[in-house]
């Protein structure tokens, strides 16, 4: 009962907030005279055999994958109080470099893959870094600037894809980085499928997916359980506390940024070693902002990521068979669009609530001592206020 | 997004540069914008790229220019009443759309009510979010960004597929008459006296020439509307009490509430316009397509935005941010050799500023400001044509720099994005 | 009601108001009558419930109990703006003013006059000048208020409520933040407004000041009214002792524990604002090892300021800050607290915990690099969770457990919490600023125990306060600040209330003391 108690007001927000997305999207659906129940009725059919049904569950935590990933690297930042939008930018090139680098060399298998990662992640994290320097040594607004180099990082991937990084023949209809040799893929989990009598269907299962869930596990306890966690969140709940209590304020924006960005230059992997071997034209992008949504909608802790990343995927799954039914299979981008915004709000309600009822618990009789205490001290009338933009 | 960064003694600077060029408004705008014409009237002639200064070029720059200006309007109007407005993009997304529905039945005048209906809708959510339930701007504008979208994909989805108009899931219908399009009569058009001018390649004159003739050649409805509105806007914070009232709500909405004003609902207003403006950005954008197109926005609501911090939460230099993305994104457009032009202009500025920094004893800075422009002036020398990759972020690259070199002295509305409620203040 | 004599209604009638806000009671059946054409104080201790007054007169929030009338007519506000339409005008104590306008465009805000549906800055500005000239306030419309020095920005929040014809003014602390000159400038000011007939209300604790100025005076303590006084007939003794109650305490005799060794010293420290006068004005004190060194002075005298200095938080113009042996003058904050500088912060939501963390999140704040907090990178949730037990049983920390929110606590709890977790490191120097704000009287005498045994064990601690109990009942030595300055050096053992609050109200360099 106790376990239930501490989760449950966490979990209240979010529920909530999908609940009030789901009727919000019927209702539209109704209006417009989509039959609600017949939509989700599709949405949650996985088909008849198992095999259909195991390909997708595999589809669906495919994509969930890189979702994850992207809701973790937001959520670093998030913690602590800034707003990395530059995700999408630092994936795309962490991508692109990686896969080149990848592609130019031969090592045994395990090295092999941790070379692409460690060169996706060192990218990542210094093209976020770049953010953070401006910031703090020019005040150049985080937001402005990861937007601005975001689409740097566009143009510089297509000017080295199109060049130094070329890898397909001229004339291609597809044009890609050169292939990354089979040492370097991250084999399929689809043994686990055997393993359990279940069907093994063609469709792979990213091998990833054990590498995101450890480094959801890291940063977990990275955030929970080390002292640079501590400083971390403590910046971002209250920057005056963190700083009476000793933490450097403008070396933790550097660190964090640098982390988010490290984490972020994880997405484009999943995809790349598990299926596609090479960064194409046809590579994912947008991850960057729906990592923004799972990550408010998972509360910014890696528990809540994975569940509403999960989520996400299932939606995302869901628009073939909805196109094959002949529904409109974009109400499921409603439906997200609804459950980010539904999700804020609530978030911020439930804050309010929950301050206001334990303020209240606490309420004592008149203070014999010196008066009120909650009238604002004399001596600075400087609102402390959470500014956005720097 | 945090304020233990800045002291209060960093906040109150306003550097050289920013006083001189705001302080004492339109005269010094002017030996600034001549100052700006000679150097590419310089960098022209030594380096051959008429694109440089041509008329095509400068019409293409104010095409390119106006949804991003618009967009920042709508930014300076909330910005002004202290709600952050990143969803600006998502607003903007809902006025192509609206304008693209309401244009394909009804004309270029509905497409014109519909992207700003539309728009404003956005811009009600976004100030619900805000204003009443205290949700963090930018939380709320990146919910509404994605809403946005998706809502643009399902409408389409839901009427435009099998329509017998046209259009289909990603776009709409195409607009069923045009807007009306003017040219200055006897300058630029029939005897087209600029033109001419413009064709002699002479020093200065004829880039004077090219310039005006870009800008009123060929120019649509919308456009006048769009660059009227700058001085408009300017009117209507700056001189009226309105304006007053809502330019108080950012800078210190505690005060303005002890005065009576009615902070909440000035800060729906203002959001709402903002919305509205971001929309008639969308609106101009369908103009120029002839129809609603999935994506057609391309992040200029977020270019906007830049725009709006690079001039420093005024129209007129907000109007010089658009111009400069807008001139800087058509050069590299029109022209890749152009733009390698651009790099000797670079050199010539920095080096210039690496100059005036060595004068005042700044050694640091004057090295370093000297080293890029030696960097710029060598690739000038040395490339003949950017790669499309590398040219398609110009104007970006041009606004950070920008923003990196005169941000320390911009000074945002004193409560831009605080979450303001009444009594706790 | 018994109205004044000649049967002129009073001007302002407020008649029990009671005020709540969630926790505590912050009025409580009030009375206060106010004459027209008269100078009004109200005086009492900071928190005794002023500040909320007037804001229940200016309209900024409505009563839960009582009746407010104006010019005998009974009258309920709903907002500043029926208080100012009822001719009332508020001069806050934290200038509501936007930097970035011009002293026209604040002062016309919310009222501006129009021509044609622009503004008509031109009239604006001549009522201003107007206005500026009649009372005296040499103001320019044009200037930026940013460029404005405090006394000036005062008189721009005087020249607000007076362009809109305001005939009662409300003065919340006007004097908290001038200099002396400035002060006689001021009631200069005040002298012109009541030669033209209007009612002034002003709010203060500086005895000094209201019994040169006022006609009459109301004293507030704790929340409710003390009763009423005459300046002329009523000493400043007799007015402290009405603010501050009868009861003094004595302090008891005890051994002294002080040692030779310094702990902290303080040598010619500067902190300076911007464009002003310095915050901390050249301050040198000594805290030797087992000393309590007391600083007293009414808040905003710099006491914040130097708090900061010492912790690292703000960096001093000029002038060292020693601890032990070492110069920390250039060190962060987080070694000075590592080097055994443990820290009461004044304002424990903002500086003292992190309110929607558990506490035994709290437990580690501020102690994140030692055990039992931490081990190596680790933090050690079993290590700071039985800490944070130990401290609740040993500090009387009242609540369900250490993983409750910090924010269930009440502020007598979250206090002892901070108390108990700052000298659970045994720290050389602990800074104790205001430790018992807030706080309950039985958590009170709990931390008295625990500084006095505290020192008793060689800590170093200075104590800044406005509580003269406190700092009477705990302190080896005594100074006193006033404006940024150390005024006065004082025993505790030998002083009276009146002479120390004589030095914080900087009533002895005037010949207000009775």
């Amino acid at each position: 009962m106790t376990a239930l108690r501490r989760v449950g007001p966490a979990l209240f927000a979010p529920v909530l907030a999908v609940v009030v997305a789901l009727v919000i999207s019927s209702a539209v659906m109704a209006v417009l005279q989509v039959d609600p129940f017949r939509v989700f009725e599709v949405m949650l059919d996985f088909g008849e055999t198992p095999s259909q049904q195991i390909t997708a569950l595999v589809v669906i935590l495919n994509r969930a994958v890189p979702l994850f990933l992207a809701g973790l690297a937001v959520a670093v930042g998030f913690r602590m109080g800034l707003f990395n939008i530059g995700v999408e930018g630092q994936y795309r090139l962490a991508t692109i470099v990686a896969a080149a680098a990848g592609a130019a060399v031969t090592l045994p298998g395990p090295l092999h893959v941790g070379l692409i990662v460690v060169v996706a992640m060192l990218v990542a994290a210094l093209w976020a870094g770049l953010v953070a320097v401006l910031k703090v040594t020019r005040g150049v607004s985080e937001v402005i600037s990861s937007i601005m180099l975001n689409y740097v990082a566009l143009g510089l991937a297509s000017y080295l894809l199109t060049g130094p990084f070329r890898g397909s023949p001229p004339g291609s209809q597809i044009v890609g980085t050169a292939d990354i040799p089979e040492s370097g893929w991250v084999p399929s989990l689809n043994g686990i499928f055997d393993l359990f009598g279940l069907a093994n269907p063609p469709r792979q299962l990213y091998g990833f997916l054990i590498i995101a869930a450890i480094a959801g596990i890291i940063v977990s306890v990275l955030l929970n359980r080390t002292r640079f966690g501590f400083d971390l969140r403590a910046s971002g709940i209250s920057p005056s506390a963190a700083s009476a209590s000793g933490v450097n304020a403008r070396a933790m924006v550097v660190k964090t940024m640098l982390l988010s960005g490290a984490i972020a230059g994880l997405i484009g992997l999943p995809d790349l070693l598990g299926s596609t071997h090479a960064y194409t034209t046809n590579f994912t992008a947008g991850l960057g902002f729906l990592g923004i949504a799972v990550a408010l909608l998972g509360r910014n802790r890696p528990g809540g990521i994975a569940l509403a990343a999960l989520l996400f995927a299932f939606l995302d799954r869901a628009l073939v068979p909805l196109q094959i039914a002949d529904f409109p299979a974009s109400v499921v981008t409603i439906i997200q669009g609804t459950i980010v915004l539904a999700v804020v709000v609530a978030n911020e309600v439930a804050k309010r609530i929950a301050r206001r009822s334990a303020e209240r618990g606490s309420a004592e009789p008149v203070a014999a001592g010196s008066g009120p205490a909650g009238t604002a001290p004399a001596g600075g009338s400087v609102d402390e206020r959470q500014g956005v933009q720097a | 997004m945090s304020t233990v960064l800045t002291t209060p003694e960093e906040r109150a600077g306003r550097g050289p540069v920013t006083t001189r060029l705001t302080r004492l408004g339109s005269r010094r705008v002017w030996w600034v914008l001549a100052g700006v014409l000679v150097l590419l009237s310089v960098v022209r002639v030594i380096s051959g790229q008429d694109q440089l200064t041509s008329s095509s070029t400068m019409s293409a720059a104010l095409l390119l220019a106006v949804p991003i200006g618009l967009a920042g309007l709508g930014g300076l109007f909330s910005e002004r009443a202290g709600v952050v407005n990143i969803g600006l993009e998502g607003m903007m997304i809902l006025g192509t759309w609206g304008a693209g529905w309401a244009g394909y039945q009804w004309g270029w005048a509905a497409a014109l009510a519909g992207g700003l209906v539309f728009g404003a809708l956005g811009g009600l959510l976004h100030a619900v979010a805000t204003v009443t339930f205290g949700v963090d701007h930018v939380v709320s504008g990146v919910a509404i960004n994605i809403l946005a979208a998706g809502i643009a994909r399902f409408a389409s989805e839901l009427l435009y597929t099998d329509n017998p108009a046209g259009g289909g899931v990603t776009q709409s219908p195409a607009l069923s008459s045009k807007p009306p399009v003017l040219s200055l009569p006897v300058l630029s058009s029939g005897p087209d006296l600029l033109g001419d001018l413009e064709a002699r390649h002479w020093f200065l004159l004829s880039d004077l020439a090219g310039v005006l003739r870009g800008v009123t050649q060929g120019v649509g409805v919308l456009t006048l509307l769009a660059v009227l509105l700058i001085p408009a806007t300017y009117l209507l914070l700056w001189r009226t009490a309105f304006g007053l009232r809502l330019r108080a709500c950012g800078e210190n909405p505690a005060a303005a509430d002890s005065l009576g004003v009615p902070v909440y609902r000035m800060k729906y207003v203002a959001v709402i316009i903002s919305g509205a403006l971001a929309g008639m950005g969308g609106v101009f954008l369908v103009f120029i397509a002839g129809i609603y197109r999935e994506n057609q926005t391309g992040g200029r609501g977020f270019i906007g935005l830049a725009a709006l911090i690079f001039g420093n939460w005024r129209p007129g230099g907000l109007a010089s941010g658009a111009a400069l993305f807008g001139f800087s994104d058509a050069l590299q457009l029109r022209s890749r050799t152009a733009v390698v032009a651009l790099m000797l202009l670079v050199a010539i500025v920095l080096a210039a500023v690496a100059v005036w920094q060595a004068v005042h004893r700044r050694l640091l800075r004057a090295t370093v400001a000297a080293v890029v422009a030696v960097a710029s002036l060598v690739g000038y020398l040395l490339i003949d044509q950017l790669p499309p990759g590398i040219v398609s972020f110009t104007p970006h690259l041009t606004t950070l720099l920008v923003l990196s070199l005169a941000s320390q002295r911009l000074r945002m509305p004193r409560a831009d994005g605080l979450v303001y409620r009444r009594g706790e203040h | 009601m018994p109205a004044p004599a000649g049967g002129v209604p009073y001007a302002v009638e407020l008649h029990r108001i009671t005020k709540r806000f969630p926790g505590v009671v912050a009025n409580r059946d009030i009375e206060l009558r106010v004459a027209r054409g008269e100078v009004h104080a109200i005086v009492g201790e900071n928190g005794a419930g002023k500040s909320t007054l007037m804001k229940t007169l200016y309209g900024e929030h409505r009563p839960d109990e009582g009746t407010i009338s104006i010019d005998g007519r009974e009258v309920s506000f709903r907002s500043p703006s029926d208080a100012i339409a009822a001719g009332i005008g508020m001069v806050h104590q934290h200038f509501m003013l936007a930097d970035n306008f011009t002293v026209l465009e604040n002062i016309i805000l919310g009222s501006e006059p129009t021509r044609g549906g622009r503004l008509d800055r031109a009239e604006g500005r001549r009522r201003i000048l107007e206005i500026s000239e009649r009372y005296a306030l040499g103001l320019d419309p044009d200037q930026l208020v940013e460029e404005l020095g405090v006394g000036d920005r005062q008189r721009v929040e005087i020249a607000k409520v007076l362009y809109r014809d305001a005939r009662i003014l409300i003065l919340d602390e006007p004097t908290a933040v001038l200099v002396p000159q400035e002060v006689d400038e001021l009631f200069g000011n005040l002298a012109e407004l009541k030669r033209e007939g209007l009612t002034v209300i002003f709010i203060s604790h500086k005895l000094d000041e209201v019994r040169r100025v006022a006609d009459a005076i109301t004293v507030i303590r704790r929340g409710t009214t003390v009763g009423e006084a005459d300046p002329r007939t009523t000493t400043a003794r007799q007015l402290a002792e009405m603010m501050v109650g009868s009861e003094l305490p004595s302090p008891e005799t005890r051994t002294s524990t002080v040692r030779t060794t310094p702990v902290l010293q303080l040598r010619d420290v500067t902190v300076g604002a911007p464009g002003g006068r310095p915050l901390v004005d050249d301050v040198s004190l000594t805290v030797h090892e087992g000393e309590v060194l007391g600083i007293a002075g009414v808040e905003g005298n710099g006491q914040a300021e130097l708090v900061d200095a010492i912790m690292g938080l703000r960096v001093p113009s000029s002038g060292t800050v020693v601890l032990g042996e070492d110069d920390i003058t250039s060190w962060s904050t987080r070694a000075r607290r590592e080097a055994g500088i443990g820290f009461i912060p004044e304002d424990r939501h903002r500086q003292g915990m992190l309110l929607d963390a558990t506490l035994w999140e709290n437990r580690i704040l501020g102690h994140q690099t030692r055990p039992p907090a931490a081990k190596g990178f680790f933090i050690d949730r079993k290590g700071s969770r039985a800490d944070t037990e130990r401290i609740m049983k040993e500090y009387d920390v009242r609540a369900p457990g250490p993983d409750t929110l910090a924010v269930a606590l009440s502020g007598g709890n979250q206090q002892k919490l901070i108390v108990g977790r700052e000298m659970s490191s045994k720290p050389r120097l602990l800074v104790a600023a205001h430790p018992t704000r807030g706080v309950d009287v039985g958590a009170q005498a709990v931390i008295w125990e625990l500084l006095k045994d505290a020192r008793a064990e060689g800590m170093g601690i200075l104590l800044i306060s406005a509580d003269l109990d406190e700092l009477i009942g705990l302190s080896d030595t005594l100074t006193v600040m006033l404006r940024g300055r150390l005024v006065a050096t004082l025993d505790p053992a030998n002083v009276t209330p009146e002479q120390l609050g004589g030095h914080m109200t900087g009533a002895d360099t005037t010949a207000g003391a009775a």
